[in-house]
């Protein structure tokens, strides 16, 4: 279906939550430089799957993961895997914004220093870069070392998509990035990932099935921790296979 | 996709039109006849004033035994008291070698507990895993809490006195009362940390950050003015104990100020003790007695409003 370079797939990925299978035999595949929107109701498993591409999940300590996810073609669970190195190529936007108590500089430049970077100089044009690759250049450039935390929700949240690009990731995971915020913010952060998907790959949680529309270039429905369909996002909008999907994306049910 | 979302609307606009029709005839209940209020605005009037003279019977409460502090011993403070050592046996003259006593000990309460606490509660809220091991070292740090202060002493007698090799000496009373302290530090600074919000973590670690340094970086600083409130008012309870330092570190009388961890001290809970009990002329001192009472309190009041003097600045770093 479609001729892009395959980033990152999953292979008949199990997930428990203790005894609770949460997730069954899910393999599906994320193309470069796309959006890939996941949808379906509370509950479906959709931000469970998404935490198992960064490994967030190993933080539960009741949780076990059966099949297999791929960074360019290298298992990310095997035990190999420098889980810390693997965070920082794969880089996570939460639902609630959540800066650090800290400077907007600090935020920004947070992920550098702790992986290693002490040059003040490479240090503060990075932090200018993504501040301007997440449009919040502007309205911070006067007050970089005011706290995080007397920005609006919407700026927020852009800070945190900026913290997570500048530790120059390859794939950007966004759980439901824009749920938390008003309608102006939520569009600001449409454009954006219209225009991030030029450099990155990105895969999206949303229950707003508008927003899959009109963000993403393939989409997949979850629904009980099944992956129900997977299409280009217009195919399955307007022609969807199953009447299942039919009826989640009509509001029958969801 | 603008056909489909169309027809999306107004379907629902449609099955909402069904669902109201019904909602008419479900709604209809018995009307309710409400009796009177009058009773329960009364309580509530009541119960106020009974919370309400609670409080004041707790600030009166304060009130008083300051008061009375104060117009015993307030005659007491003079220069001189705060600067001599006791003289006459004791009888007249003043109290530094007490005051120099009391800060080495708390100071050394502190430098010893709070590494050794805060390490402890990071090690078991952030690190340890549930099992058997854990729970069997809270059950020891919470009994710990409930030791009455004199076993304290006896122990640091026998430990750190006797077995270390010691001596009765600001050292060991130091570490009498670090023992005392580490369960309030360790409950305040676990307490602190499990306020960090769960997010932070997971931000930090999602940026390919070490759990150490998300500790270190972003969970230690926020939890900081939790932790040094709760760590203050632990040692400041432990700088006014007598009985851990009776038999660990402060003598009756000492003409020698410290000079060294080994020496033993005056102290000023201990020193209250004997003038009011031990001393040579136990009325004739009484108002040396509360004038070193005076002492006491304002050294722990100071250390107390130095704590959340610091703690409302950090505060105001954060937000």
């Amino acid at each position: 279906m479609n001729e892009s370079k395959v980033k990152m797939s999953s292979k008949n990925l199990d997930f428990y939550y203790d005894t609770f299978k949460a997730l069954h035999d899910i393999s599906l595949d994320i193309y470069q430089n796309q959006v890939t929107a996941l949808i379906g109701p509370s509950g479906c498993g959709k931000s469970t799957f998404l935490r198992c591409f960064n490994r967030m999940n190993d933080l539960i300590t009741t949780s076990r993961v059966d099949g297999s996810v791929f960074l360019d073609n290298e298992n990310i669970y095997s035990p190999k895997v420098d889980v810390v190195l693997l965070r920082r190529r794969i880089g996570m936007v939460f639902q609630k914004p959540n800066p650090f108590p800290k400077s907007i500089f600090e935020n920004v430049a947070y992920g550098m220093r702790v992986n290693g970077i002490k040059n003040k100089s490479v240090i503060s044009s990075r932090v200018e870069a993504s501040l301007k690759n997440s449009a919040l250049w502007d309205e911070v450039k006067d007050r970089l070392h005011e706290s995080a935390l007397g920005l609006s929700g919407g700026q927020q949240q852009r800070l945190c998509i900026a913290r997570a690009l500048a530790v120059d990731p390859e794939v950007l995971l966004m759980d439901e990035p824009a749920s938390a915020l008003d309608p102006i913010a939520t569009q600001k952060i449409e454009e954006l990932i219209n225009q991030l998907k030029e450099s990155f790959t990105i895969i999206i949680v949303t229950h707003n099935m508008q927003q899959a529309a009109r963000v993403s270039d393939v989409t997949a429905f979850f629904y009980m921790g099944k992956l129900i369909e997977i299409n280009e996002t217009e195919t399955l909008f307007t022609r969807p296979a199953l009447q299942q999907t039919e009826d989640y994306i009509t509001g029958r049910f969801g | 996709m603008n056909t489909l979302l169309a027809t999306n609307s107004e379907w629902i606009n449609l099955k909402s039109k069904e669902q109201n029709k019904g909602k008419k005839e479900e709604l209809k209940m018995d009307k309710l006849n409400f009796p009177n209020n009058q009773f329960k605005k009364i309580v509530n009037i009541i119960v106020f004033n009974i919370f309400r003279s609670a409080a004041i019977i707790n600030a009166l409460a304060l009130f008083i035994v300051v008061y009375f502090i104060l117009s015993n011993g307030l005659s007491a403070i003079t220069w001189s008291f705060l600067t001599q050592p006791p003289t006459d046996s004791m009888t007249k003259g003043g109290i530094l070698p007490c005051i120099i006593g009391t800060l080495c000990l708390s100071l050394g309460a502190i430098a010893i507990a709070f590494p050794v606490g805060v390490a402890s509660a990071i090690y078991l809220s952030e690190y340890a895993k549930p099992g058997k091991i854990l729970r069997i070292i809270r059950l020891g740090i919470n009994n710990l809490a409930g030791v009455p202060s004199v076993v304290f002493g006896l122990f640091g007698l026998a430990f750190f006195v006797v077995w270390l090799k010691l001596g009765v000496s600001i050292l060991a009373g130091s570490l009498t009362l670090a023992a005392m302290s580490l369960p309030v530090i360790i409950g305040s600074t676990e307490e602190a940390l499990r306020a960090v919000p769960e997010t932070y973590r997971e931000a930090s670690l999602g940026l390919g950050a070490t759990k150490w340094q998300t500790i270190y970086k972003v969970v230690l600083p926020s939890a900081l003015p939790g932790i040094l409130t709760g760590s203050i008012l632990g040692i400041s309870r432990a700088a006014g104990e007598t009985a851990p330092i009776m038999f660990t570190a402060a003598v009756f009388y000492t003409p020698y100020l410290p000079t060294s961890p080994f020496d033993e001290i005056m102290a000023l809970p201990y020193h209250i003790y004997v003038l009011a009990t031990a001393g040579t002329d136990i009325e004739a001192t009484r108002h040396l007695q509360y004038g070193t009472a005076i002492v006491l309190i304002v050294l722990v009041f100071g250390i107390n409003l130095a704590a959340i003097i610091y703690r409302s600045k950090l505060r105001k770093k954060m937000t």
